[in-house]
């Protein structure tokens, strides 16, 4: 049953998307982390979304491939008293831009609830499907 | 007048509505690569495929090469379904994706409403069907 396919095409986007909304809230929680795991300031992270195609199908869906490190410059800030701080006062911060990050929640969100309306309209169709010939 | 073409109800409702979901799912596809970069909206032309269909003509998707010796290797390639066509984008964006939300989603209710008719018509001829059989209106 193709609405079946549609639907699984989906929830493949809302996984890929609240992947998406994942990545973005742990940049923002982690946007003064000035030291991770490695000891080394966090980078901002974001995701790399794929089209899956299939032979005999029009499309699968999509799915996260990747989750790429931002290799922009991390931002220096004066605080002398800082541990971290360099011989100069300087300490790197994450590269995190917080505009940047909203608007990408915002997308984000949008495309969601995209997806949703999309799922019940199929989800709808499916049930009125099952009612053929009565 | 017009000579329009018999088809058998039940088989025609049918194959517009397989067309219907089919279409459903590519759209449905669209929808989940809004965000996909380099990605390309598709689509299908409804009544030329449904035409098609129910004159029996499909295109085929494979591709097989001639063997004009016994060494050669038999090459078989399924091609893409040639009915799926690409969608001309209204405004152009930084990253060669061609899905516009707003159309594709409006495309995929009105396609569902669609689907809700082909399914009452093919509601209505099973019933018609059912009660020449037993001979009372159902």
């Amino acid at each position: 049953m193709s609405l079946l396919a549609t639907f699984n095409i989906g929830s493949s986007a809302l996984t890929a998307q609240a992947m998406r909304l994942n990545t973005i809230a742990s940049n923002i929680a982690n946007a003064e982390s000035v030291s991770g795991p490695d000891g080394r300031p966090y980078r901002a992270r974001q995701v790399e979304f794929n089209a899956i195609t299939s032979p005999n199908s029009p499309g699968a869906g999509v799915a996260v491939t990747k989750i790429i490190e931002s290799d922009a410059p991390l931002r220096m800030e004066y605080r002398p008293g800082h541990p971290k701080a360099n011989a100069a006062g300087y300490v790197e911060m994450p590269n995190v831009n917080p505009v940047e990050e909203m608007v990408n929640m915002i997308s984000a969100s949008r495309s969601y609830q995209m997806n949703i309306e999309a799922m019940n309209v199929t989800r709808q169709l499916m049930l009125k499907t099952l009612d053929l010939g009565r | 007048m017009n000579a329009v073409p018999q088809y058998d109800p039940l088989s025609f409702g049918e194959t517009a509505l397989k067309l219907r979901t089919f279409r459903q799912q590519i759209l449905g596809n669209n929808l989940a690569n809004s965000d996909t970069p380099g990605f390309k909206a598709r689509d299908i032309r409804f009544a030329d495929v449904l035409k098609a269909q129910m004159a029996g003509s499909l295109p085929s998707m494979d591709v097989s090469m001639v063997t004009t010796h016994s060494g050669h290797i038999e090459g078989k390639v399924t091609k893409e379904d040639p009915r799926i066509l690409y969608r001309v984008p209204n405004q152009p964006s930084k990253d060669d994706n061609t899905v516009d939300g707003d159309v594709e989603l409006s495309e995929f209710t009105k396609n569902s409403v669609l689907t809700e008719a082909a399914l009452g018509f093919l509601s209505g001829t099973l019933r018609g069907r059912m009660s020449a059989i037993t001979g009372q209106a159902s």
